[in-house]
């Protein structure tokens, strides 16, 4: 579509800006959780994401050594040291000894803490501490600090996310829940979308009219109905109402008449010359939809696969209703949703737990978009 | 967990292999009741024709049975249940529907659900086919397409939880994490807790559908703006006609049939949206969508199934003439074949 107006430097010039601009509105969200998910925690509620490049400042506070490490000095009792036992190199700007006030006096200078005491606390995290009198008590003076840290970046929140979190048991739950209920609606809407395609029969109009309607029965209308029928089946049988058969087998319903309509209109799209010449060979119905209509169909299937897989992966509502919340059947969306609840604040959970769950998804939806669209188009646009 | 794998697999080669023994095992058994070789030719004739009556019937059984147990049953059941009592026992009449327009939060609910309805499908159109025309005209065009469809991939809850993040507050003069704080602050602006803001709330939930939605109304417009005849835009440009009359002239008429199928999808997705709801407010601050209050009833106290049901039986209501536009529209293609 080379239209030829707008071809000035400044409209074109324009044209890339707000392309680029609508890019990064629609990528700075995900990558903002990208970036945190990999940051140590500490700095994470210190400064924003975008700054993660950058040394943040924090607060923190820290303990003078005990009492029994003092040495007398020209009638004087001196504690000295570093307040960073570990090393770390990190560079203080101010220190205080109150929590009211932590960073009361700036660091290199000598604060006067009352009855003699003088503290000073330098830049590198080196302290003196001088008292007329002997300290005592087995616990040193609390000092706070603020210091800034280099950026810092770990793989420490994936581990505890995947490994005590549970995240790592419900990524195995959400692929038990997936791959099963991507699978079993193939075959079942292959050959119905073959009869509704390419053989007649009473009735067939009718059918493909229901199932259009189908494709926009909201969910809501199935959930207490189904509910009621897995609590009455499990109680007759004596077993549990929520398992894995059960969401496996409410997802191919669900899927179903997408499945249907999305592989009949393509099949319906076959040459029909193929199909007859096969026909006048002697081939049955059966052997022309196993030999001919499935090869052929496989573009439509790797779509609708596709489809299936997202829209069960990413599903919340079918999950919640029809699988139990314990660790052996919880999955990837519902225990985001509870971690929501129950670690709110904690953004080094959620954000790399967030990251987990649209992983897979992501590299699904990049390696095959092909498909994708392609099912999206057929989808979508030919019956609306 | 080793179980659960295993069966997983288990039920991947059960489930196909079943699928595979039912289909042909099913045509096997009509060629042995219907013989059509190996036998007279009236008697042949005959029996194709039965062979014809009885095998659409297998092909199409199986899906029918599913889709009659999971979705043509429980539509019926439910709006049976909608007339009956929280247990789903006793004949309550009209009573549920009274409640449910009295209730506040109902109504609240309804009001949001129209703005949601007003609001998303609008934005999601209207940006997409401003991004498709101008992704068309550039070099990186196909790249910046791909990343602005990429939120399609993300799940409600993640989606929510990376909106969340951009939405975290923090006292004022605090350091903001949350960035459209932090912008905000950086502006000399007070920092707000957005999804508690009275009225506007909603609003920082539907740019969350929005972010997603927008990637599929793109491609869809994009698609149907290639299918444009040259010609048209060629004549126009001939006439004079600036960029603007252009799109607004020639372009948007030309797809008007893709620009509605686009917005009733996103229609009816806005009807059943749930999780945003539920994973940012799950429908506090006045935010309640009827999705999230249908399932919030149906466990609420133990669950009331006559009241759950009747708010889907709502929902359903607002689905159906665009059901019944589907279902002319399809009937009007497929109509020759």
């Amino acid at each position: 579509m080379a239209v030829a107006t707008g071809n000035s430097f400044a409209s074109r010039f324009g044209v890339h800006i707000a392309v680029l601009v609508f890019v990064a509105i629609w990528t700075i969200p995900t990558l903002g959780i990208l970036v945190s998910s990999l940051r140590d925690k500490n700095q994470i509620i210190a400064s924003g994401w975008w700054n993660s490049f950058a040394s943040s400042t924090q607060t923190e506070a820290g303990r003078l050594p005990a009492a029994s490490t003092q040495v007398e000095k020209d009638g004087k009792f001196v504690l000295e040291g570093n307040i960073f036992g570990d090393g770390a190199k990190r560079n203080i700007s101010a220190f205080g000894v109150k929590s009211a006030a932590p960073t009361q006096y700036p660091a290199g200078t000598s604060a006067d803490l009352g009855d003699g005491e003088i503290l000073q606390l330098n830049e590198d995290g080196s302290f003196v501490m001088q008292s007329p009198k002997a300290f005592e008590g087995d616990r040193g003076q609390r000092v706070y600090y603020a210091s800034s840290a280099p950026p810092k970046f770990t793989t420490e929140n994936y581990r505890t996310v995947l490994f005590s979190e549970g995240i790592g048991r419900s990524f195995m739950n959400s692929l038990t829940v997936t791959i099963p209920a991507t699978v079993i609606p193939i075959l079942i809407a292959a050959f119905a979308a073959y009869a509704l395609a390419w053989m007649r029969f009473p009735g067939r109009a009718l059918l493909i009219a229901v199932i259009i309607g189908l494709l926009v029965v909201p969910l809501q209308m199935s959930l207490i109905p189904l509910l009621k029928l897995y609590n009455g089946v499990g109680a007759f049988f004596g077993m549990p109402s929520k398992t894995y058969l059960g969401i496996w087998l409410a997802h191919t319903g669900f899927g179903l008449p997408f499945a249907i309509y999305l592989l009949r209109s393509y099949i319906a799209g076959l040459p029909r010359e193929i199909m007859e010449s096969a026909r006048i060979d002697g081939a049955s119905d059966f052997e022309i939809f196993v030999k001919i209509v499935l090869p052929l169909s496989f573009p439509v299937l790797a779509s609708f696969a596709i489809f299936q897989f997202l829209w069960v992966w990413n599903d919340l509502l079918v999950a919640m209703v029809f699988l139990g919340t314990e660790a052996d059947q919880i999955v990837l969306t519902a225990k985001l949703n509870a971690l929501l609840g129950s670690r709110g604040g904690d953004w080094e959970i959620l954000t790399t737990s967030a990251f987990v769950t649209i992983i897979v998804p992501l590299i699904v939806f990049f390696s095959l978009q092909r498909y994708f669209v392609r099912g999206l188009l057929a989808g979508s646009v030919k019956g609306g | 967990m080793a179980a659960q794998i295993f069966s997983a697999i288990f039920v991947i080669i059960v489930g196909v292999g079943g699928c595979v023994a039912y289909f042909w095992g099913a045509n096997k058994l009509v060629d042995l009741i219907f013989p059509s070789r190996g036998v007279a030719g009236a008697a042949a004739i005959d029996n194709l024709r039965r062979q014809g009556l009885v095998r659409p019937w297998l092909f199409v059984g199986p899906a029918m049975i599913i889709l009659t147990i999971y979705l043509i049953y429980p539509v019926v059941e439910t709006l049976r249940l909608s007339f009956l009592d929280r247990g789903g026992v006793n004949f309550v009449g009209l009573a549920n529907y009274e409640w449910a327009f009295g209730d506040r939060e109902f109504r609240n609910s309804i009001l949001n659900n129209i703005v949601w309805l007003a609001v998303v499908p609008a934005a999601c159109t209207f940006l997409g086919l401003i991004i498709a025309v101008l992704t068309d005209k550039i070099w990186w065009g196909t790249i910046a397409k791909s990343l602005i469809f990429l939120p399609l991939a993300i799940s409600f809850v993640g989606a929510s939880v990376i909106w969340k993040f951009i939405y975290e507050y923090r006292g004022e003069g605090q350091t903001q994490i949350g960035i459209l704080n932090a912008v905000i602050q950086h502006f000399g602006g007070q920092p707000q807790v957005w999804i508690s803001l009275p009225f506007w709330n909603n609003f920082f939930l539907m740019v969350i559908l929005i972010w997603i939605q927008t990637g599929f109304a793109m491609v869809i417009l994009s698609s149907a703006l290639r299918g444009i005849p040259e010609e048209t835009l060629e004549a126009a440009v001939i006439d004079g006609a600036n960029p603007f009359q252009i799109f607004w002239k020639i372009m948007v008429p030309q797809i008007w049939g893709t620009i509605a199928v686009v917005w009733t999808t996103i229609t009816i997705l806005v009807l059943k949206v749930f999780d945003i709801v539920l994973t940012m407010t799950n429908g506090q601050w006045n935010s309640q969508v009827l999705a999230n209050l249908m399932f919030d009833w149906m466990f609420r106290g133990g669950g009331d199934f006559g009241r759950g049901a009747t708010i889907a039986i709502i929902i359903m209501i607002a689905v159906i003439p665009i059901m019944v536009w589907n279902i002319r529209q399809a009937n009007k293609e497929t109509g020759g074949h």
